[in-house]
Protein backbone atom coordinates (compact mmCIF):
# COMPACT_ATOMS: atom_id res chain seq x y z
CA UNK A 1 0.00 0.00 0.00
CA UNK A 2 1.39 3.26 -0.90
CA UNK A 3 0.09 7.08 -1.34
CA UNK A 4 2.92 8.01 -3.91
CA UNK A 5 1.17 9.37 -6.67
CA UNK A 6 1.73 11.64 -9.32
CA UNK A 7 0.43 14.98 -8.99
CA UNK A 8 0.17 18.56 -10.46
CA UNK A 9 3.72 20.13 -9.66
CA UNK A 10 3.92 22.59 -6.91
CA UNK A 11 4.97 26.48 -6.77
CA UNK A 12 8.41 25.76 -5.36
CA UNK A 13 9.35 23.19 -7.29
CA UNK A 14 8.55 24.97 -10.40
CA UNK A 15 10.58 27.77 -9.14
CA UNK A 16 13.66 25.31 -8.13
CA UNK A 17 13.51 23.91 -11.69
CA UNK A 18 13.69 27.32 -13.40
CA UNK A 19 16.40 29.25 -11.33
CA UNK A 20 18.16 25.78 -11.09
CA UNK A 21 17.75 23.51 -14.10
CA UNK A 22 20.63 21.25 -13.24
CA UNK A 23 20.09 21.21 -9.71
CA UNK A 24 17.28 19.08 -9.34
CA UNK A 25 17.59 14.77 -9.32
CA UNK A 26 14.76 13.63 -8.89
CA UNK A 27 11.21 15.04 -7.24
CA UNK A 28 8.66 12.54 -4.91
CA UNK A 29 5.41 13.45 -4.04
CA UNK A 30 3.67 11.75 -0.86
CA UNK A 31 -0.38 13.46 -0.90
CA UNK A 32 0.54 16.55 -1.59
CA UNK A 33 4.08 17.12 0.03
CA UNK A 34 6.66 17.17 -2.61
CA UNK A 35 10.22 15.68 -2.19
CA UNK A 36 13.41 17.64 -4.17
CA UNK A 37 16.37 16.01 -4.10
CA UNK A 38 19.38 18.80 -4.55
CA UNK A 39 23.40 18.61 -4.49
CA UNK A 40 25.57 19.38 -1.39
CA UNK A 41 26.85 22.35 -2.88
CA UNK A 42 23.59 24.46 -3.76
CA UNK A 43 21.93 23.40 -0.77
CA UNK A 44 22.90 26.79 1.34
CA UNK A 45 21.63 28.95 -1.87
CA UNK A 46 18.30 27.02 -2.56
CA UNK A 47 17.56 27.12 1.17
CA UNK A 48 18.22 31.04 1.15
CA UNK A 49 16.47 31.61 -1.99
CA UNK A 50 13.63 29.90 -0.95
CA UNK A 51 13.28 31.69 2.64
CA UNK A 52 13.96 35.37 1.07
CA UNK A 53 11.94 34.98 -1.94
CA UNK A 54 8.73 36.88 -1.78
CA UNK A 55 6.04 34.54 -3.18
CA UNK A 56 7.00 30.99 -1.53
CA UNK A 57 8.16 32.37 1.72
CA UNK A 58 9.67 29.14 2.72
CA UNK A 59 9.75 31.09 6.78
CA UNK A 60 9.69 28.28 8.60
CA UNK A 61 12.16 25.29 9.34
CA UNK A 62 9.91 22.42 10.61
CA UNK A 63 12.80 19.86 10.96
CA UNK A 64 16.32 18.93 9.82
CA UNK A 65 17.21 15.20 9.95
CA UNK A 66 19.26 12.72 8.26
CA UNK A 67 18.86 9.32 7.15
CA UNK A 68 21.40 6.66 6.96
CA UNK A 69 20.59 4.69 3.61
CA UNK A 70 23.23 1.48 3.92
CA UNK A 71 24.28 -0.19 2.51
CA UNK A 72 23.67 2.01 -0.11
CA UNK A 73 25.86 4.73 -1.91
CA UNK A 74 26.29 7.50 -1.02
CA UNK A 75 25.03 6.68 2.64
CA UNK A 76 23.56 9.56 3.84
CA UNK A 77 20.72 11.80 3.35
CA UNK A 78 19.98 15.19 4.75
CA UNK A 79 16.66 16.07 5.48
CA UNK A 80 15.01 20.08 4.96
CA UNK A 81 11.30 20.07 5.98
CA UNK A 82 10.87 23.65 5.30
CA UNK A 83 7.32 25.11 5.48
CA UNK A 84 5.35 28.16 4.28
CA UNK A 85 3.03 29.77 6.95
CA UNK A 86 1.37 32.03 4.52
CA UNK A 87 0.55 29.62 2.06
CA UNK A 88 0.57 26.31 3.88
CA UNK A 89 3.06 23.94 1.95
CA UNK A 90 5.39 21.91 3.08
CA UNK A 91 8.43 21.32 1.05
CA UNK A 92 10.98 18.20 1.77
CA UNK A 93 14.61 19.35 -0.07
CA UNK A 94 17.17 16.53 0.37
CA UNK A 95 20.47 16.07 -0.54
CA UNK A 96 22.86 12.74 -0.61
CA UNK A 97 26.09 12.50 1.50
CA UNK A 98 28.88 10.18 0.93
CA UNK A 99 30.41 8.27 3.88
CA UNK A 100 34.06 9.22 2.94
CA UNK A 101 33.03 12.84 2.81
CA UNK A 102 30.34 13.53 5.68
CA UNK A 103 30.17 16.99 5.20
CA UNK A 104 26.90 19.14 4.68
CA UNK A 105 26.94 23.17 4.75
CA UNK A 106 25.73 24.31 8.22
CA UNK A 107 22.42 26.53 7.19
CA UNK A 108 22.52 28.00 11.36
CA UNK A 109 22.51 31.69 9.65
CA UNK A 110 18.81 31.36 7.71
CA UNK A 111 16.87 29.64 10.93
CA UNK A 112 17.87 30.27 14.72
CA UNK A 113 16.83 27.16 15.46
CA UNK A 114 19.44 24.83 12.78
CA UNK A 115 21.70 25.21 15.59
CA UNK A 116 20.25 22.70 17.88
CA UNK A 117 19.10 20.80 15.26
CA UNK A 118 22.04 20.63 13.51
CA UNK A 119 24.10 19.67 17.12
CA UNK A 120 21.41 16.42 17.07
CA UNK A 121 22.26 15.50 14.05
CA UNK A 122 25.35 15.53 13.78
CA UNK A 123 25.31 13.74 17.62
CA UNK A 124 23.37 10.83 15.90
CA UNK A 125 24.49 10.17 12.55
CA UNK A 126 28.31 12.07 12.86
CA UNK A 127 27.53 14.27 9.98
CA UNK A 128 29.84 17.82 9.92
CA UNK A 129 27.94 20.72 9.44
CA UNK A 130 30.73 23.05 8.17
CA UNK A 131 30.73 26.72 9.38
CA UNK A 132 28.69 25.41 12.47
CA UNK A 133 29.46 27.45 15.35
CA UNK A 134 29.41 25.25 18.38
CA UNK A 135 29.04 21.76 16.43
CA UNK A 136 29.17 19.67 19.87
CA UNK A 137 26.81 16.85 21.01
CA UNK A 138 23.68 17.71 22.33
CA UNK A 139 21.64 14.42 23.48
CA UNK A 140 24.76 11.93 24.47
CA UNK A 141 27.08 12.36 26.53
CA UNK A 142 30.15 14.21 25.69
CA UNK A 143 32.63 11.00 25.74
CA UNK A 144 30.22 9.49 23.78
CA UNK A 145 32.37 8.24 20.75
CA UNK A 146 29.73 6.49 18.70
CA UNK A 147 27.19 7.71 16.46
CA UNK A 148 23.56 5.72 17.74
CA UNK A 149 21.26 6.42 14.86
CA UNK A 150 23.57 4.85 12.17
CA UNK A 151 22.87 1.27 10.95
CA UNK A 152 26.02 -0.14 11.81
CA UNK A 153 25.02 0.96 15.86
CA UNK A 154 23.47 -2.05 17.64
CA UNK A 155 20.35 -2.01 19.38
CA UNK A 156 21.97 -3.78 22.43
CA UNK A 157 25.70 -2.71 23.59
CA UNK A 158 28.81 -3.71 21.73
CA UNK A 159 30.78 -4.20 25.22
CA UNK A 160 30.66 -7.25 27.25
CA UNK A 161 30.48 -6.82 31.19
CA UNK A 162 33.71 -7.32 32.04
CA UNK A 163 34.89 -4.58 29.08
CA UNK A 164 31.90 -2.07 30.52
CA UNK A 165 33.46 -2.45 34.16
CA UNK A 166 37.09 -1.70 33.06
CA UNK A 167 35.82 1.14 31.11
CA UNK A 168 33.85 2.67 34.28
CA UNK A 169 37.35 2.15 35.80
CA UNK A 170 39.51 3.78 33.28
CA UNK A 171 37.53 6.20 33.20
CA UNK A 172 37.28 6.72 36.95
CA UNK A 173 41.23 6.72 36.60
CA UNK A 174 41.04 9.45 33.76
CA UNK A 175 39.05 11.84 35.40
CA UNK A 176 40.57 12.01 39.16
CA UNK A 177 41.72 15.34 40.45
CA UNK A 178 39.78 17.23 37.77
CA UNK A 179 36.17 16.99 39.33
CA UNK A 180 34.15 18.84 36.02
CA UNK B 1 34.20 4.69 11.80
CA UNK B 2 35.81 7.47 9.50
CA UNK B 3 34.28 10.63 10.22
CA UNK B 4 35.66 13.78 10.22
CA UNK B 5 36.75 15.20 13.74
CA UNK B 6 33.95 17.64 15.57
CA UNK B 7 34.74 21.04 15.22
CA UNK B 8 34.97 21.30 18.72
CA UNK B 9 34.89 18.04 21.15
CA UNK B 10 35.03 20.40 24.03
CA UNK B 11 32.24 20.34 27.06
CA UNK B 12 30.05 23.17 28.43
CA UNK B 13 32.95 23.39 30.98
CA UNK B 14 35.19 24.84 28.33
CA UNK B 15 33.18 25.80 26.13
CA UNK B 16 31.14 27.88 28.48
CA UNK B 17 34.10 30.55 29.25
CA UNK B 18 33.50 33.34 31.62
CA UNK B 19 33.31 36.37 30.30
CA UNK B 20 34.32 39.98 30.96
CA UNK B 21 31.75 42.66 31.21
CA UNK B 22 32.31 45.60 29.17
CA UNK B 23 33.65 47.67 32.72
CA UNK B 24 35.97 44.94 33.64
CA UNK B 25 33.24 43.35 35.61
CA UNK B 26 33.48 39.77 36.79
CA UNK B 27 30.78 37.66 35.98
CA UNK B 28 29.04 34.64 37.67
CA UNK B 29 28.37 31.37 36.51
CA UNK B 30 25.70 29.09 37.97
CA UNK B 31 24.59 26.09 37.41
CA UNK B 32 20.76 25.43 37.51
CA UNK B 33 19.38 22.38 37.68
CA UNK B 34 19.46 19.02 36.51
CA UNK B 35 17.38 18.83 39.07
CA UNK B 36 15.50 21.85 40.30
CA UNK B 37 12.19 21.62 40.87
CA UNK B 38 11.06 23.88 38.17
CA UNK B 39 12.88 22.21 35.37
CA UNK B 40 9.95 19.70 35.16
CA UNK B 41 12.43 17.04 34.45
CA UNK B 42 16.13 17.01 34.08
CA UNK B 43 17.69 19.62 32.30
CA UNK B 44 20.05 22.05 32.89
CA UNK B 45 20.85 25.52 32.46
CA UNK B 46 24.40 27.40 32.79
CA UNK B 47 24.27 30.84 33.35
CA UNK B 48 26.67 33.94 33.03
CA UNK B 49 25.28 36.29 35.15
CA UNK B 50 26.66 39.87 35.52
CA UNK B 51 25.03 40.61 39.53
CA UNK B 52 21.37 39.66 39.06
CA UNK B 53 21.23 39.96 35.34
CA UNK B 54 21.99 37.14 33.08
CA UNK B 55 24.32 37.93 30.48
CA UNK B 56 24.32 34.27 28.86
CA UNK B 57 22.18 31.14 29.00
CA UNK B 58 22.66 27.75 27.94
CA UNK B 59 20.51 24.42 27.94
CA UNK B 60 22.12 21.48 28.27
CA UNK B 61 19.82 18.73 27.61
CA UNK B 62 19.91 15.31 27.03
CA UNK B 63 19.51 13.25 30.70
CA UNK B 64 16.52 11.86 29.68
CA UNK B 65 17.86 10.29 26.30
CA UNK B 66 16.28 6.72 25.52
CA UNK B 67 17.00 6.19 21.63
CA UNK B 68 13.27 6.78 20.85
CA UNK B 69 14.04 7.26 17.04
CA UNK B 70 16.52 3.78 16.86
CA UNK B 71 13.63 1.71 19.03
CA UNK B 72 11.41 2.66 16.44
CA UNK B 73 13.39 1.26 13.61
CA UNK B 74 13.79 -1.84 15.69
CA UNK B 75 10.58 -2.51 16.57
CA UNK B 76 8.15 -1.57 13.82
CA UNK B 77 4.94 0.70 14.42
CA UNK B 78 2.54 -0.55 16.32
CA UNK B 79 5.43 -1.63 18.99
CA UNK B 80 6.53 1.67 19.02
CA UNK B 81 2.89 3.34 20.22
CA UNK B 82 3.90 2.40 24.31
CA UNK B 83 6.89 4.67 23.86
CA UNK B 84 5.24 7.40 22.28
CA UNK B 85 3.50 7.53 25.96
CA UNK B 86 6.80 8.63 27.06
CA UNK B 87 7.32 11.88 25.23
CA UNK B 88 4.80 14.35 26.40
CA UNK B 89 3.56 11.99 29.04
CA UNK B 90 1.24 14.65 30.57
CA UNK B 91 -0.54 13.78 27.40
CA UNK B 92 0.44 10.31 25.83
CA UNK B 93 -2.97 10.02 24.17
CA UNK B 94 -2.00 12.79 21.44
CA UNK B 95 0.82 11.49 21.44
CA UNK B 96 -0.54 7.81 20.38
CA UNK B 97 -2.71 10.07 17.80
CA UNK B 98 0.21 11.55 16.32
CA UNK B 99 2.78 8.48 15.68
CA UNK B 100 -0.29 6.32 14.26
CA UNK B 101 -1.49 9.45 12.15
CA UNK B 102 2.01 10.18 10.81
CA UNK B 103 2.06 6.15 9.95
CA UNK B 104 -1.17 6.48 8.37
CA UNK B 105 -0.89 9.74 6.13
CA UNK B 106 2.67 8.36 4.79
CA UNK B 107 1.22 5.03 3.95
CA UNK B 108 -2.26 6.51 2.33
CA UNK B 109 -4.70 4.43 4.84
CA UNK B 110 -7.77 6.26 5.69
CA UNK B 111 -9.46 5.13 8.94
CA UNK B 112 -13.57 5.52 9.67
CA UNK B 113 -14.99 8.29 10.88
CA UNK B 114 -15.84 6.78 14.30
CA UNK B 115 -11.99 5.69 14.76
CA UNK B 116 -11.64 9.85 13.69
CA UNK B 117 -13.70 10.92 15.67
CA UNK B 118 -12.91 9.06 19.31
CA UNK B 119 -8.98 9.93 18.52
CA UNK B 120 -10.00 13.68 18.32
CA UNK B 121 -12.10 13.84 21.67
CA UNK B 122 -8.85 12.04 23.25
CA UNK B 123 -6.29 14.17 21.17
CA UNK B 124 -8.74 17.62 23.41
CA UNK B 125 -8.75 15.92 26.54
CA UNK B 126 -5.42 15.07 26.49
CA UNK B 127 -4.86 18.75 25.51
CA UNK B 128 -7.04 19.42 28.77
CA UNK B 129 -5.00 17.35 30.89
CA UNK B 130 -1.48 18.69 29.02
CA UNK B 131 -2.02 22.56 30.18
CA UNK B 132 -4.01 21.84 33.50
CA UNK B 133 -0.38 20.98 34.79
CA UNK B 134 1.29 22.93 32.67
CA UNK B 135 -0.69 25.67 34.67
CA UNK B 136 -0.77 24.47 37.66
CA UNK B 137 3.02 23.67 38.32
CA UNK B 138 3.64 26.91 36.41
CA UNK B 139 1.60 28.22 38.96
CA UNK B 140 3.27 26.46 42.27
CA UNK B 141 7.07 27.26 40.74
CA UNK B 142 6.13 31.12 41.11
CA UNK B 143 4.43 30.78 44.54
CA UNK B 144 0.87 29.68 43.87
CA UNK B 145 0.82 26.46 45.08
CA UNK B 146 -3.52 25.83 45.52
CA UNK B 147 -3.56 26.52 42.08
CA UNK B 148 -1.94 23.09 41.30
CA UNK B 149 -4.21 21.32 43.82
CA UNK B 150 -7.26 22.55 42.14
CA UNK B 151 -5.73 21.47 38.39
CA UNK B 152 -5.19 18.42 39.55
CA UNK B 153 -8.58 17.86 41.01
CA UNK B 154 -9.91 18.47 37.41
CA UNK B 155 -6.97 16.43 36.09
CA UNK B 156 -8.51 13.14 37.91
CA UNK B 157 -11.47 13.16 35.88
CA UNK B 158 -9.72 12.66 32.84
CA UNK B 159 -7.55 10.21 34.49
CA UNK B 160 -10.45 8.60 35.51
CA UNK B 161 -11.69 8.42 31.69
CA UNK B 162 -8.54 7.27 30.30
CA UNK B 163 -8.48 4.03 33.19
CA UNK B 164 -12.27 3.20 31.49
CA UNK B 165 -11.54 4.02 27.88
CA UNK B 166 -7.99 1.91 27.77
CA UNK B 167 -7.33 0.46 30.90
CA UNK B 168 -4.45 2.52 32.11
CA UNK B 169 -4.56 5.88 33.54
CA UNK B 170 -0.91 7.25 32.44
CA UNK B 171 0.64 5.01 29.84
CA UNK B 172 -2.48 4.11 27.52
CA UNK B 173 -0.99 3.48 24.28
CA UNK B 174 -4.76 3.08 22.37
CA UNK B 175 -4.08 3.71 19.17
CA UNK B 176 -2.94 1.44 16.26
CA UNK B 177 -1.98 1.66 12.95
CA UNK B 178 -5.12 1.60 11.15
CA UNK B 179 -7.51 2.53 14.33
CA UNK B 180 -7.84 2.40 18.22
CA UNK B 181 -6.91 -1.10 20.36
CA UNK B 182 -10.55 -0.17 22.16
CA UNK B 183 -14.06 1.10 21.35
CA UNK B 184 -15.75 3.53 24.13
CA UNK B 185 -17.05 1.56 27.62
CA UNK B 186 -20.68 1.96 28.08
CA UNK B 187 -21.83 5.39 29.47
CA UNK B 188 -18.11 7.26 28.89
CA UNK B 189 -19.76 9.66 26.64
CA UNK B 190 -22.15 10.86 29.63
CA UNK B 191 -19.23 11.18 31.74
CA UNK B 192 -17.26 13.23 29.75
CA UNK B 193 -20.15 15.20 28.89
CA UNK B 194 -20.33 16.00 32.43
CA UNK B 195 -17.53 16.88 32.99
CA UNK B 196 -17.10 19.13 30.17
CA UNK B 197 -20.07 20.74 31.05
CA UNK B 198 -19.30 22.41 34.34
CA UNK B 199 -15.19 22.79 33.16
CA UNK B 200 -15.35 25.68 31.43
CA UNK B 201 -16.78 27.63 35.03
CA UNK B 202 -14.17 25.48 36.98
CA UNK B 203 -11.43 26.85 35.66
CA UNK B 204 -12.61 30.22 35.47
CA UNK B 205 -13.00 30.02 39.51
CA UNK B 206 -10.56 27.67 40.45
CA UNK B 207 -7.75 29.00 37.90
CA UNK B 208 -8.39 32.38 36.55
CA UNK B 209 -9.85 33.66 39.86
CA UNK B 210 -6.83 32.88 41.32
CA UNK B 211 -4.26 34.34 38.82
CA UNK B 212 -5.39 36.00 36.18
CA UNK B 213 -5.71 39.41 37.76
CA UNK B 214 -3.59 38.52 41.02
CA UNK B 215 -1.34 41.15 41.54
CA UNK B 216 1.83 38.90 41.98
CA UNK B 217 1.27 36.84 39.08
CA UNK B 218 1.05 40.04 36.94
CA UNK B 219 4.07 41.54 38.24
CA UNK B 220 6.17 38.46 37.92
CA UNK B 221 5.28 37.66 34.27
CA UNK B 222 4.03 40.56 32.59
CA UNK B 223 6.96 41.48 30.32
CA UNK B 224 9.33 38.41 31.00
CA UNK B 225 10.88 36.75 28.37
CA UNK B 226 9.52 38.25 26.02
CA UNK B 227 9.64 36.39 22.31
CA UNK B 228 9.13 38.78 19.73
CA UNK B 229 7.05 37.30 16.44
CA UNK B 230 9.79 37.20 14.20
CA UNK B 231 12.46 35.79 16.46
CA UNK B 232 9.46 32.47 17.67
CA UNK B 233 9.25 31.79 13.94
CA UNK B 234 13.13 31.52 13.52
CA UNK B 235 13.23 29.72 16.23
CA UNK B 236 10.68 27.21 15.58
CA UNK B 237 8.58 27.69 18.23
CA UNK B 238 5.20 26.23 17.87
CA UNK B 239 2.16 25.62 19.84
CA UNK B 240 1.56 28.10 22.59
CA UNK B 241 4.38 29.12 22.74
CA UNK B 242 4.19 30.48 18.88
CA UNK B 243 0.81 31.99 19.34
CA UNK B 244 1.34 34.02 22.17
CA UNK B 245 4.10 35.36 20.59
CA UNK B 246 0.59 37.13 17.78
CA UNK B 247 1.25 34.09 15.67
CA UNK B 248 -2.17 32.67 14.52
CA UNK B 249 -0.84 29.43 13.40
CA UNK B 250 -2.48 26.14 14.38
CA UNK B 251 -2.01 22.87 12.60
CA UNK B 252 -6.02 21.70 13.55
CA UNK B 253 -7.17 25.32 11.61
CA UNK B 254 -3.96 25.38 8.82
CA UNK B 255 -3.87 22.04 7.57
CA UNK B 256 -6.68 19.88 9.26
CA UNK B 257 -6.26 16.40 9.99
CA UNK B 258 -8.95 13.96 12.63
CA UNK B 259 -11.57 16.44 11.05
CA UNK B 260 -10.91 19.07 12.90
CA UNK B 261 -12.09 21.71 10.14
CA UNK B 262 -15.88 20.15 10.79
CA UNK B 263 -15.68 22.17 14.11
CA UNK B 264 -16.10 25.81 15.13
CA UNK B 265 -13.61 26.94 17.88
CA UNK B 266 -11.22 29.85 17.75
CA UNK B 267 -7.32 30.31 18.03
CA UNK B 268 -5.99 32.59 20.63
CA UNK B 269 -3.22 34.59 20.12
CA UNK B 270 -1.27 36.66 22.09
CA UNK B 271 0.13 40.24 21.88
CA UNK B 272 3.21 40.84 23.49
CA UNK B 273 4.72 36.92 23.65
CA UNK B 274 5.77 37.18 27.23
CA UNK B 275 5.07 34.55 29.89
CA UNK B 276 1.78 36.51 31.07
CA UNK B 277 0.69 35.64 27.15
CA UNK B 278 1.85 32.79 27.29
CA UNK B 279 -0.35 32.03 29.78
CA UNK B 280 -3.39 33.26 28.96
CA UNK B 281 -3.37 31.64 25.35
CA UNK B 282 -3.00 28.01 27.41
CA UNK B 283 -6.10 29.35 29.70
CA UNK B 284 -8.20 30.05 26.55
CA UNK B 285 -7.04 27.21 24.34
CA UNK B 286 -8.24 25.05 27.65
CA UNK B 287 -11.88 26.64 26.73
CA UNK B 288 -11.43 25.97 23.35
CA UNK B 289 -10.94 22.21 23.69
CA UNK B 290 -13.93 22.13 25.95
CA UNK B 291 -15.92 23.92 23.01
CA UNK B 292 -14.51 21.35 20.40
CA UNK B 293 -15.60 18.57 23.02
CA UNK B 294 -18.81 19.29 23.90
CA UNK B 295 -19.71 19.64 19.69
CA UNK B 296 -17.95 16.61 19.33
CA UNK B 297 -19.44 14.08 21.78
CA UNK B 298 -22.78 14.50 20.36
CA UNK B 299 -21.40 13.64 16.81
CA UNK B 300 -19.85 10.77 17.13
CA UNK B 301 -20.73 8.16 14.52
CA UNK B 302 -21.69 4.37 14.84
CA UNK B 303 -19.37 2.10 12.80
CA UNK B 304 -15.97 0.37 13.32
CA UNK B 305 -13.14 1.49 15.00
CA UNK B 306 -10.37 -0.09 12.37
CA UNK B 307 -9.77 -0.23 8.84
CA UNK B 308 -11.29 -3.47 7.01
CA UNK B 309 -7.51 -4.58 6.18
CA UNK B 310 -6.96 -7.41 8.17
CA UNK B 311 -2.93 -7.50 6.70
CA UNK B 312 -2.88 -3.70 9.17
CA UNK B 313 -5.04 -4.72 12.05
CA UNK B 314 -5.47 -7.85 13.69
CA UNK B 315 -8.14 -9.72 12.16
CA UNK B 316 -11.09 -10.88 15.39
CA UNK B 317 -10.15 -14.18 17.46
CA UNK B 318 -13.28 -15.88 15.72
CA UNK B 319 -11.85 -15.46 12.07
CA UNK B 320 -7.79 -16.27 13.44
CA UNK B 321 -9.49 -19.33 15.18
CA UNK B 322 -11.90 -20.32 12.07
CA UNK B 323 -9.92 -19.27 9.34
CA UNK B 324 -6.32 -20.22 7.36
CA UNK B 325 -5.99 -16.90 5.99
CA UNK B 326 -6.88 -14.60 8.75
CA UNK B 327 -4.57 -17.09 11.30
CA UNK B 328 -1.76 -16.01 9.12
CA UNK B 329 -2.30 -12.55 8.91
CA UNK B 330 -2.61 -12.30 12.20
CA UNK B 331 0.87 -14.24 12.99
CA UNK B 332 2.30 -11.88 10.39
CA UNK B 333 0.98 -8.26 12.11
CA UNK B 334 1.82 -9.73 15.47
CA UNK B 335 5.75 -10.39 14.24
CA UNK B 336 6.09 -8.38 11.30
CA UNK B 337 4.07 -5.89 11.98
CA UNK B 338 1.43 -4.03 9.19
CA UNK B 339 4.48 -3.72 6.08
CA UNK B 340 3.75 -0.22 4.53
CA UNK B 341 5.55 1.36 1.76
CA UNK B 342 7.88 2.16 0.31
CA UNK B 343 6.61 5.60 1.24
CA UNK B 344 8.13 8.82 3.02
CA UNK B 345 6.41 11.79 4.00
CA UNK B 346 6.68 14.13 6.87
CA UNK B 347 3.81 14.98 8.83
CA UNK B 348 2.87 17.04 12.21
CA UNK B 349 0.39 17.49 14.46
CA UNK B 350 -0.73 20.09 16.92
CA UNK B 351 0.02 18.73 20.39
CA UNK B 352 -0.71 20.46 23.87
CA UNK B 353 3.27 21.38 23.51
CA UNK B 354 3.26 22.25 20.05
CA UNK B 355 3.89 20.62 16.68
CA UNK B 356 4.38 16.69 17.01
CA UNK B 357 6.03 15.75 13.90
CA UNK B 358 7.51 12.91 12.10
CA UNK B 359 9.37 12.03 9.23
CA UNK B 360 8.54 8.51 8.35
CA UNK B 361 10.30 6.33 5.90
CA UNK B 362 8.53 3.26 5.60
CA UNK B 363 10.36 0.87 3.01
CA UNK B 364 7.77 -1.62 2.73
CA UNK B 365 9.10 -3.78 5.40
CA UNK B 366 6.78 -3.82 8.72
CA UNK B 367 9.99 -1.32 10.42
CA UNK B 368 10.60 2.05 9.14
CA UNK B 369 14.12 2.86 8.03
CA UNK B 370 13.78 5.88 9.98
CA UNK B 371 11.71 7.60 12.26
CA UNK B 372 12.18 11.06 13.02
CA UNK B 373 10.50 12.74 15.63
CA UNK B 374 10.40 16.69 15.71
CA UNK B 375 9.86 16.92 19.56
CA UNK B 376 8.36 20.57 19.99
CA UNK B 377 9.71 20.94 23.21
CA UNK B 378 13.28 20.83 22.13
CA UNK B 379 12.88 23.81 19.79
CA UNK B 380 11.34 25.39 22.39
CA UNK B 381 14.51 24.75 24.64
CA UNK B 382 16.62 25.67 22.24
CA UNK B 383 15.03 29.33 22.26
CA UNK B 384 16.11 29.74 26.01
CA UNK B 385 19.79 31.73 25.19
CA UNK B 386 17.61 34.46 23.77
CA UNK B 387 14.58 34.09 26.00
CA UNK B 388 15.94 34.00 29.10
CA UNK B 389 19.13 36.58 28.03
CA UNK B 390 18.75 39.94 29.95
CA UNK B 391 16.37 38.88 32.42
CA UNK B 392 16.44 38.79 36.19
CA UNK B 393 17.89 35.12 37.75
CA UNK B 394 14.67 35.25 39.44
CA UNK B 395 12.62 35.09 36.41
CA UNK B 396 13.95 32.50 34.84
CA UNK B 397 11.56 30.16 36.90
CA UNK B 398 8.53 32.61 35.22
CA UNK B 399 10.20 31.72 32.01
CA UNK B 400 11.16 28.19 31.81
CA UNK B 401 7.33 27.34 33.50
CA UNK B 402 5.67 29.54 30.79
CA UNK B 403 7.37 28.00 27.88
CA UNK B 404 5.87 24.12 29.63
CA UNK B 405 8.14 22.15 28.32
CA UNK B 406 8.68 18.16 28.71
CA UNK B 407 11.89 16.35 29.16
CA UNK B 408 10.62 13.17 27.88
CA UNK B 409 9.70 14.76 24.14
CA UNK B 410 12.86 17.05 24.16
CA UNK B 411 15.18 14.21 25.04
CA UNK B 412 13.54 11.35 23.17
Amino acid sequence: MTAENPSPESPAVAAIRSRWPDAVRDVAVNAGQFRVTIPREKLIEILTALRDDPVLKFDFLVDLTAIDLSPAVPRFRMVYVLRSMTRREELVLKCEVPEDDCRVPSAHELYRCVNAMERECYDMFGIHFTGHPDLRRILMPEMFTDFPLRKDFPMVGKMSDQEWAEWIVARAQRTEGDPA
Amino acid sequence: MSTPAPATTAGFSTSFERQKGPGGEEHMILNMGPSHPSTHGVLRILLELDGEVIVRAEPDVGYLHRGMEKIAEVYGYNKFVPYTDRFDYLAPIANNVAVVSAVEKCAGIEIPERARMLRLVCCELGRISAHLLGIGAFAMDIGALSVFLYSFQQRENIYNFMEALTGARFTVSWTRVGGCARDLPPGWVDGVKRFVKDFPQRIERDVEGLLTTNRIWVDRLKGVGVMPRDVAISYGLTGPSLRASGVEWDLRKEQPYLGYENFDFDIPVGEVGDAYDRYLVRIEEMKQSARILQQALDRIPEGPINVDDKKIVLPGKREVLTSMEQLIHQFMVVTEGPELGPAERYFGVENPKGELGFYVDADGTGRPRRMRVRGPSFMNIASFPYALKGSMLADVVAILGSFDFVMGECDR
